[in-house]
């Protein structure tokens, strides 16, 4: 039973704070988002140089060799600030993919030039129609003589648009939501067939409906078994949520600390508002929450290796469950009713 | 980061469970599943079975009878407990008198009641509250005034809890009304067979008789029951306070609450379906177990740090402990009403309870959850109120 970093941990966790810290302000962000990418190319050079961009590879595959504590404390330290930059689309989902169903030599090309920072990755999983059903797929892989031709359209991808290769989820057998027949193909962002409408996204990243038709695909870009990828879809959703737990708790440490400067600091009736009992009271609820979203982002990491698919998966749900109240919950007088009615 | 336990803490685990397993006394251990109350022997009679094993006290200092354990076993230890379930002595003597009279005592006093509380030779109360003085403890009005080689003590204490049973209180008595209010405080010990000395039960809403009031009239108290220096008993109750937290969260008391919901709630049907079935039952019980889960984490990063000895530093995390293990608690509480549904409303009261004489009213597991559930409300009071924790967190922790 060990809460504590290592010693390279803490050497990481200090790296990326500091960068954060010197390099991304609020208005730091706002201005990364005008640039035409939407998002900084040269903080994406940085978060190379640091090697963060190698994290969950091992340093055969010019990886850094870090496994969850170190993706956990980077998405902490980006959730402070919010980076705009695609290192979740990249890193954590395609990267998550590649890591564990690529062959060897998929691996070879593709991690030394991600860890440089000299391409961005996305994974097209979702479907204007599939909602939360990972299986719910109804684009088609059809066998085009050694390879595959992908037809039908992908939706809500992350960082789509920035991507120089989309890994993509496609049926190569079955119904539209059988669990089998689910293959996983890599396709160049400017694929001949591929088209991207790039958006907004309510927080300022960027994401795309993507539209595929007859998109051909080679057969050194199948990622594994093109009938059995769902599991692998499904460990790396859980990894995912594991990350993105933690970067929620970077951005509730952040509010919370920014909250506690203003009630400091800003003046009403002639003191600090501070001083006033009812939002002492909660800032204390809001403190009780982050500890305990603390508390289950650092649960889910240390999960995220137990073999037992539904511990882990028991683990990852319960934290996203916890994280997701936190972030809402406002006041000790919706306390248990919000904990147990809204539930 | 690594969440598993070692093997020497495994096998310590399994140590505890196999006691207990052998030692607990059967009938109890019914009485404690079922939410039922504990008679006074019975609960001498455990305290006596932890002692022989040395385990009575064993977060005491070793040269008084402690384990010598680290805080993760001290960890397991409770929550084995609170698990299996079993409970430990109403620690009025184990933790909040026994540490301040090893810590403050004189060696006569240390010589004479340690190894009698080790071993349940007397029943201790705790004398804090008073009509005026309860979340604003030092404004307290019992008044001792030294004659000879006595105090004589004149006032009133109010919820006592199991003073019924005491042999011993130990009380925040004003010795010096002249002063700053913490500062004329002292800590007494009082023998309750005293001349002057009336307990009067108070009914609580879950119908048990838990807490009395307590009435001291000309009260003579030797000196030398007078614990540490006379004036300094703030000091003494602020630490004995610190204490009080010890295993507050409950983790493991609401985790076996929670696996008692879930099998009275499969033995329950609606319709044509088992409760536990029910989607809207099983995502209440998920949402708590959730809030409970991350609680023992948080537990876990505050057991692990003490294991550190940072002294001084205590984890910012240990804060929250009582706070939330007080809702979590309740929320428990409040899935067993569920769970009874409509049986809730019988009042059955604990003798006939206990007799057994007449058959049960509804489902024979009913009866003892509604006082239960009326009983907990009590966790987010004493011990200091919600409130009084939050007003701690927000000037300690956060600043404000
Ligand atoms: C079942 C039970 C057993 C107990 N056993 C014992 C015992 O054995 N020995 C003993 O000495 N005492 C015991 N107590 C007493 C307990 O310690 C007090 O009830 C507690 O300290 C609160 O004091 P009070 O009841 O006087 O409430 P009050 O202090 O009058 O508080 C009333 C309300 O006002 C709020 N409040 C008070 N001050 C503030 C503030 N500054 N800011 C915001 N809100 C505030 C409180 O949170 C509460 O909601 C027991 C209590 C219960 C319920």
């Amino acid at each position: 039973m060990d809460f504590d970093l290592s010693e390279e941990q803490r050497l990481l966790k200090d790296s990326v704070e500091r960068l954060i810290l010197e390099r991304y302000g609020f208005d730091h962000r706002r201005k990364y988002q005008t640039e035409e990418a939407g998002f900084s190319e040269a903080m994406w050079a940085r978060y190379a140089e640091l090697g963060l961009l190698g994290l969950p590879f091992s340093q055969a595959h010019g990886g850094f060799g870090g496994g969850a504590v170190e993706t956990m404390i980077v998405m902490e330290a980006f959730g402070q600030a919010l980076i705009l930059e695609p290192y979740f689309a990249t890193v954590v989902l395609a990267r998550g993919i590649l890591r564990h169903r690529a062959s060897e030599a998929q691996k070879a090309e593709l991690i030394p030039p991600i860890a440089e920072g000299r391409m961005k990755l996305a994974f097209a999983y979702a479907e204007p129609q599939s909602r939360y059903d990972l299986f719910d797929v109804q684009t088609g892989a059809e066998k085009d003589g050694d390879g595959w031709m992908l037809s039908g359209t992908k939706g809500l991808v992350l960082h789509g648009e920035a991507a120089d290769r989309i890994v993509v989820s496609a049926r190569t057998a079955g119904g539209s939501r059988d669990n089998n027949g689910i293959g996983l193909f890599l396709v160049a962002g400017d694929a001949p067939g591929l088209r991207r409408r790039g958006y907004p996204t309510q927080d300022g990243l960027r994401a795309a409906e993507i539209t595929l038709e007859n998109v051909r695909v080679e057969p050194a870009d199948v990622i594994g078994d093109p009938a059995g990828a769902l599991p692998i879809i499904f460990r790396v959703a859980d990894e995912a949520a594991g990350a993105l737990c933690a970067e929620a708790v970077g951005c509730f440490a952040e509010m919370h600390s920014i909250t506690l400067k203003y009630l400091k600091t800003r003046e009403q009736f002639g003191t600090i508002i501070g001083s006033f009992q009812v939002l002492q009271h909660r800032a204390v609820d809001m403190f009780v929450e982050l500890e305990q979203s603390r508390s289950m982002a650092m649960y889910v990491t240390m999960m995220a290796g137990e073999g037992n698919t539904t511990e882990r998966e028991r683990a990852i749900s319960a934290a996203k469950a916890q994280i997701g109240q936190s972030a809402k919950a406002r006041s000790a007088s919706s306390r248990s009713s919000s904990m147990v009615a809204s539930a | 980061m690594d969440l598993a336990f070692t093997n020497e803490e495994h096998a310590f685990r399994e140590e505890v469970r196999q006691f207990l397993r052998d030692r607990v006394p059967p009938e109890m251990h019914r009485k404690l599943i079922e939410s039922r109350n504990l008679s006074r022997d019975e609960m001498v009679a455990w305290a006596r079975i932890l002692n022989k094993k040395g385990w009575a006290v064993p977060h005491w200092p070793k040269e008084h009878g402690g384990a010598g354990w680290t805080p993760v076993q001290h960890y397991i230890f409770g929550e084995e407990l609170q698990m299996y379930p079993v409970r430990d002595l109403p620690d009025f003597g184990t933790s909040l008198v026994g540490p301040v009279i090893y810590t403050f005592g004189n060696e006569a006093q240390k010589k004479y009641f340690l190894p009698r509380i080790a071993n349940a030779e007397d029943w201790w109360c705790q004398g804090f509250s008073e009509p005026g003085a309860g979340s604003d403890l030092a404004s307290l009005q019992t008044r001792a005034v030294r004659d000879g080689d006595h105090y004589v003590v004149n006032g009133q204490k109010i919820w006592t809890t199991l003073a019924q049973y005491a042999d011993w209180i130990f009380c925040l008595v004003r010795t010096n009304p002249g002063v700053k209010k913490q500062l004329g405080i002292s800590f007494l010990l009082i023998d309750m067979k005293s001349p002057g000395i009336t307990v009067r039960p108070i009914q609580l809403i879950d119908g048990g008789y838990e807490v009395n009031e307590i009435f001291f009239d000309d009260v003579r108290v030797p000196a030398e029951n007078l614990v540490g220096e006379e004036d300094k008993g703030w000091d003494y109750a602020k630490f004995l306070l610190g204490n009080e937290r010890f295993s507050i969260a409950s983790v493991g008391t609401s985790k076996e609450r929670i696996l008692r919901v879930k099998e009275l709630a499969a033995k329950c049907r609606v319709g044509e379906e088992r409760l536990i079935d029910r989607a809207t039952f099983r995502e209440k019980v998920a949402a708590v177990e959730i809030q409970l889960k991350a609680l023992e984490v948080t537990q876990l990063r505050v057991v692990t740090n003490a294991s550190k000895e940072q002294k001084g530093r205590q984890d910012p995390a240990s804060a929250i402990l009582k706070l939330k293990g007080s809702e979590i608690q309740q929320a428990t509480a409040d899935l067993l009403l569920e769970v009874v549904g409509p049986y809730t409303l019988p009042y059955v009261s604990e003798e006939d309870l206990e007799s057994g004489n007449e058959p049960p009213i509804g489902p024979d597991w009913a009866a003892a959850i509604a006082p239960a559930y009326f009983n907990a409300r009590k966790v987010s009071i004493y011990g200091g109120s919600d409130e009084i924790q939050k007003n701690i967190i927000a000037k300690a922790i956060l600043g404000l």
